[in-house]
């Protein structure tokens, strides 16, 4: 009997450490916050793996352009991730990316570092963004902010002093004023930073800071006296959970969105959205079938991603731009 | 004939003449084979292999640490790291000092274990002392059941419940989506199975005699409990609790997910805090470059961690030597 107790034990054993081996082996592929793109579908020769990385609020655009691409084209792995508009130019310009997502222009240095590398890119415009500021839904008071108010609450002399609504606004009721936001990696960061404090990475910095603008929402949707800003999409996506605040640029409280931002009067908050294409990545096919796809449909990617398209003038603008690169 | 004593093997002399016979002294001669097999010396030298592998693997690691770190301390002056009550490395006019993270560890390590430690050997005393063994069979599983739950699965469950429905719905508790106390409190969940199940095991370890010694001088359950079985078992039990200190200070995932992004000076449990595992979990995969100060800070903080994790375990082992009551 006790021969018959070891075997089965043994038996069991054996099972449990092969199971154990395949399970571990079918884990899932990806690991991290990016997201594949390919689907079934016929068509579409090109074949490879397209690398993009940047800002938290342009990877959902380029996410659904991976996407819909995917969808004739199964062979492309199109991997988005989100390390930042910094972050993801510092990739890009070592050389470890294709694309480069980014919610503000290129800046000096990061030219600098490009070219020390030997990377030569084309900056292509894809979308428009209302960069917005929203509150709590609970919060009934902050209907329109200023730009100067925005400046109190934000700006790096307020520093342990502004806690409380009622010091942006003697009218706002006493409801502490709790921050989050995106770090200093994010484009969206260097934006707001620039247009209301006028300098690019000047902040206070008592406030939650993440990356990633899931978290910011979380935060949001939690706290009573909550506000943040992040793209419209990250809007648009948790309407219910967050609620936007018109912002009066000197002229008035313009409410962010579509039409406010392509005929201007949403500022200083509207802004472009940019990738940057490596331009000898953009010689391998599956390079250009995608970036092709994305020029062209531009604006359908953007309508579906729930971001705001281009206006007829940059549509054809970056048409031209990318039949240049190609030529 | 006589034969050398020796404590154990005798040092690589190779087969000896049958001189170990009957005649030898009881220790280590006394079973030695005549001929020494192969065999035997290859597995002897595979685990003491292993055995060198993890000295030298815990090594690597402090080495690892060490060097970076000390080249941050080469430029940050250890005083302002340990005594500065400001930490933003990230943003633009960094400073480095520890505090607040420090604090963020000490006010979730405290909640947790406020709430693990009375739980935990609550739980304890019940299995060991009242559970009838049908109830034990059933309860000490689903104790092990608890200790299975991944962390970050407990924290999106701090974040998405417990907070807002729990702690702000139910409770009316004050809290934000992130805070201190939700994190400490799911920490404290997180760990009442480890303190149970090395307390319970001590406390069953405890000789009937004892109790029975106890009921025949007419002390109920409660008292055997509380006067004789607690004291006696009392070395395991501190044990166990120092063991549940080491894994609430060590814990990243909660605390990562749960107790926010915001590094401050935390004096109420209702705020926001970070603690040093929850830094270097957003700092490591975070896009810093590699050598830079703000990748540094991440070694330093892990050397301090490292220091307090060490510093705790070095106390209680010299506690449970203490404690230690030998039956």
């Amino acid at each position: 009997m006790t021969t018959i107790r070891r075997g089965s034990r043994l038996a069991a054993a054996g099972v449990a450490a092969v199971s154990a081996l395949l399970l571990a082996g079918c884990g899932g592929q990806q690991t991290g916050p990016s997201t594949t793109g390919a689907g079934g579908g016929e068509g579409g020769q090109a074949s490879g793996q397209v690398r993009a990385d940047g800002s938290s609020t342009v990877a959902p655009l380029t996410s659904a352009a991976a996407e819909l691409f995917g969808a004739e084209n199964p062979n492309v792995n199109v991997t988005v991730a989100t390390s930042g508009t910094g972050g993801g130019f510092e990739q890009f310009c070592s050389g470890n990316t294709d694309i480069s997502n980014a919610s503000r222009p290129i800046g000096e240095d990061e030219i600098a570092a490009c070219e020390a590398s030997g990377i030569g890119f084309t900056e292509l415009q894809v979308a428009n963004d209302a960069l917005s500021v929203v509150v709590n839904p609970a919060n009934d008071f902050a209907q329109c902010l200023t730009v100067e108010q925005l400046q109190t609450m934000w700006s790096p002399a307020s520093e342990g002093t502004i806690r409380n609504w009622n010091q942006v606004d003697p009218s706002f009721p006493d409801t502490p004023l709790v921050l989050f936001g995106p770090g200093s990696d994010s484009g969206t960061f260097d934006y707001f930073t620039d247009a209301v404090n006028g300098e690019e990475g000047a902040t206070r910095t008592d406030y939650s800071a993440s990356e990633d603008d899931n978290v910011v929402v979380q935060g949001v949707a939690g706290d009573p006296g909550a506000t943040a800003y992040f793209g419209l999409s990250y809007v648009l996506e948790n309407e219910g959970r967050v609620r936007p605040v018109a912002i009066d640029g000197g002229s008035g409280c313009v409410e962010p969105s579509a039409g406010t931002v392509i005929d201007g009067t949403y500022s200083p908050l509207g802004r472009p959205l940019f990738i940057y294409v490596n331009n000898e990545a953009f010689q391998r096919p599956e390079v250009t079938e995608f970036v092709n796809f994305y020029a062209q449909n531009a604006n359908e990617i953007a309508e579906a991603a729930d971001f705001i398209a281009l206006s007829d003038e940059q549509l054809a603008q970056l048409r031209s731009t990318v039949d240049g690169l190609a030529g | 004939m006589s034969t050398t004593v020796s404590g154990g093997r005798s040092s690589g002399d190779g087969p000896s003449p049958g001189s170990g016979g009957p005649q030898a002294p009881l220790g280590g001669n006394f079973l030695r084979p005549s001929s020494r097999r192969v065999g035997e010396r290859v597995v002897l030298a595979g685990l003491a292999t292993s055995a060198l592998l993890s000295v030298l693997v815990t090594v690597g690691i402090v080495v690892s640490l060490v060097l970076p770190a000390v080249s941050f301390w080469r430029e940050i002056s250890i005083v302002e790291f340990f005594t500065g009550t400001r930490w933003t490395p990230t943003f633009a006019d960094p400073d480095y000092g520890v505090l607040p993270l420090i604090t963020g560890t000490l006010w979730t390590t405290a909640i947790g274990l406020a709430v693990a430690v009375p739980l935990g050997l609550a739980a304890a005393m019940y299995l060991s002392e009242y559970a009838n063994p049908r109830v034990r069979r059933i309860v000490k599983p689903v104790l092990e059941v608890l200790a299975g739950i991944p962390s970050v699965v407990l924290g999106y469950f701090a974040v998405t419940f417990f907070a807002p429905d729990l702690l702000r719905g139910l409770l009316g508790i004050g809290v934000g989506a992130y805070s201190v106390l939700a994190a400490g409190i799911v920490l404290g969940v997180f760990i009442v199975p480890v303190i149970a199940s090395l307390a319970e095991d001590a406390m069953t370890a405890v000789p009937d005699a004892l109790r029975q010694g106890s009921a025949a001088l007419g002390a109920n359950r409660m008292s055997t409990t509380l006067k004789v079985v607690f004291p006696a078992a009392l070395s395991g039990i501190v044990a166990a609790v120092v063991l549940g200190v080491s894994r609430a200070i060590g814990e990243t995932m909660i605390l990562a997910i749960a107790a926010g992004g915001r590094a401050q000076m935390v004096d109420s449990p209702l705020l926001e805090g970070q603690t040093m595992t929850g830094f270097i979990a957003q700092t490591a995969t975070g896009e810093n470059a590699p050598g830079s100060l703000a990748y540094n800070t991440l070694f330093a903080v892990g050397l301090t961690l490292f220091a307090m994790t060490l510093l705790i375990n070095f106390v209680s082992i010299r506690l449970v030597r203490r404690f230690r009551e030998a039956y």
